[in-house]
């Protein structure tokens, strides 16, 4: 994506605006817990949004410790190995525990800024995934395992100089491959390991009873999940325009029309999703069309930075359409019990956030370095995250026991519930 | 199965990587990457049909 030296520098005012930005994108992060909290149940979201906030204190300080020195920055060091005649950047040499981070340019500090918060969103999308079974301890073995081994390595190669930025040197594939707010490092990753999780965790009890069809689980509280997709907007506008700045150094004129093709992805998911479940359904369903809205936020992560606005709309409103078909499907036809969606929103919104960056970016062999790199963190991580998770829950089970499940993660895990004024009715669906 | 899936997706990869470093044409390159992620998809599917599989339980792998 960009050359491993001669990265040019930044001028003082795009320092600052890139600063601003990554201060706005702790807001994406916010949103998608918002939203993994309401499409969850109530007796179990007090622990949902506390889970939040300690797997992203967990990721934090995991690639503080151990991923940033792997995840290394672009003019930096990194390990080389010599391949049929190619140099391929396999891991990073940062320094040990962040040394001497204050006296590093200020590029190579906002980059290391942008991959804390990058590594942050990638934890949470799991977690969504488990939600109403997985425990708090497994969530933060999860984000430990990924902030510190895996994102890092992936971020090495898509962002700091490793072999997948440098396709288009080494093998004239476009200009390496394109990712630049993380649909693939983020989110392709986070939704991987969110089908890792679930199919590890297991369903809800009671979701696929053995006879008839999956039980319906909706979320307890629409006004989160909606209000959390318009906070994720504001905090995806800070990804977008970032990554777009710091890892393709797009010029400052550049960054409206970025800020543009963001908004208009997002608008096309939502419009094309509400038509989808209308049409479907007989009415617009809320949490899918938050899913779409998402899932097109997901895809302009991709793609904001390298289209037109036309593009733009386009990219948005094949995400739209996906969503809520893909939901469905796997609730339906492969019975993979996912409470926030976030394997549709993230890994496949991100397919097809990166396939059209390649189809629609100007430069000549694009689409081939995108292909690549998609093979690279389907046919690569996906594997990868659920052996390392399948040793995990050997020494942290992930999942709830039946009581837990039962009586709620709030009382269970915390003691208490999040809305201790209301009544709690059996639940019909344990049978 | 799932295992099984799984095991098959490293290949896809590997074969993108063959068709980056043996075929410096676009379409054959092209065509090459796309049989790897055919691959992958085939491991995909192997392992979400080994899930189906395990549904009976309603808990996962190793519940």
């Amino acid at each position: 994506m960009t050359p491993a030296s001669g990265t040019p520098s930044l001028s003082d005012s795009v320092i600052v605006l890139n600063l601003l930005l990554l201060l706005l994108a702790p807001l994406a992060i916010a949103g998608v817990a918002l939203v993994n909290v309401g499409l969850g149940r109530s007796r179990s979201a007090a622990q949902a949004l506390l889970g939040n906030m300690v797997i992203v204190a967990t990721a934090l300080i995991g690639f503080a410790l151990v991923g940033s020195t792997l995840a290394g920055n672009i003019d930096g060091p990194g390990h080389i190995l010599h391949l049929a005649g190619k140099p391929w950047n396999w891991l990073g040499e940062g320094p040990l525990l962040l040394k001497g981070i204050g006296n590093a340019s200020v590029e190579a500090q906002l980059e290391i800024l942008f991959e804390f918060l990058a590594v942050a969103m990638a934890s949470i999308i799991p977690w969504g995934s488990g939600a109403d079974r997985l425990r708090l301890s497994a969530g933060c073995a999860i984000a430990a395992v990924l902030s510190a081994l895996v994102f890092p390595v992936l971020a090495h190669w898509v962002w700091a100089g490793g072999w997948l930025a440098q396709l288009g040197i080494n093998f004239g594939a476009g200009a390496g491959f394109l990712d630049p707010a993380g649909a693939g490092t983020v989110h392709l990753l986070g939704g991987l390991s969110a089908l890792a999780v679930v199919w590890i965790a297991g369903s809800r009890r009671g979701k696929f009873p053995k006879e008839g069809f999956a039980t319906a689980m909706p979320g307890h509280n629409a006004v989160y999940i909606l209000f959390g997709c318009l906070i994720a907007l504001v905090g995806w506008l800070g990804f977008n325009l970032a990554g777009a700045s710091l890892w393709l150094r797009a010029p400052l004129a550049a960054l409206p029309v970025t800020a543009l093709n963001t908004l208009l992805t997002a608008a096309g998911a939502l419009a094309a999703t509400y038509t989808v479940t209308r049409v479907r359904f007989g009415k617009p369903d809320a949490s899918l069309c938050a899913n779409g809205w998402l899932a097109g936020l997901v895809a302009s992560s991709a793609s904001a930075a390298v289209v037109s606005p036309v593009p733009a709309l386009l990219i948005g409103i094949a995400a739209g359409i996906v969503t809520p078909l893909l939901v469905e499907a796997l609730e339906l036809a492969v019975t993979i019990d996912d409470p926030s969606g976030a394997i549709t929103v993230h890994a496949a919104g991100a397919l097809v956030g990166l396939i059209a960056a390649g189809l629609f970016a100007p430069q000549p062999g694009q689409f081939i370095a995108q292909l690549v790199g998609i093979a690279t963190i389907l046919g690569l991580f996906l594997p990868l995250v659920y052996l390392l998770f399948k040793v995990l829950d050997r020494f942290i089970p992930f999942r709830v026991d039946q009581d837990g499940e039962r009586i709620g993660m709030d009382l269970h895990e915390l003691g208490g519930g999040a809305y201790p004024e209301f009544v709690i009715h059996r639940d019909d669906s344990y049978r | 199965m799932k295992f099984a899936g799984l095991i098959v997706m490293p290949a896809g990869f590997f074969l993108s990587i063959a068709a980056l470093v043996l075929f410096p044409g676009a379409a054959p390159r092209t065509a090459f990457i796309l049989c790897a992620l055919a691959v992958e998809v085939v491991g995909l599917i192997v392992a979400v049909r080994g899930h189906m599989e395990n549904r009976e339980s309603d808990a996962g792998d190793s519940r």
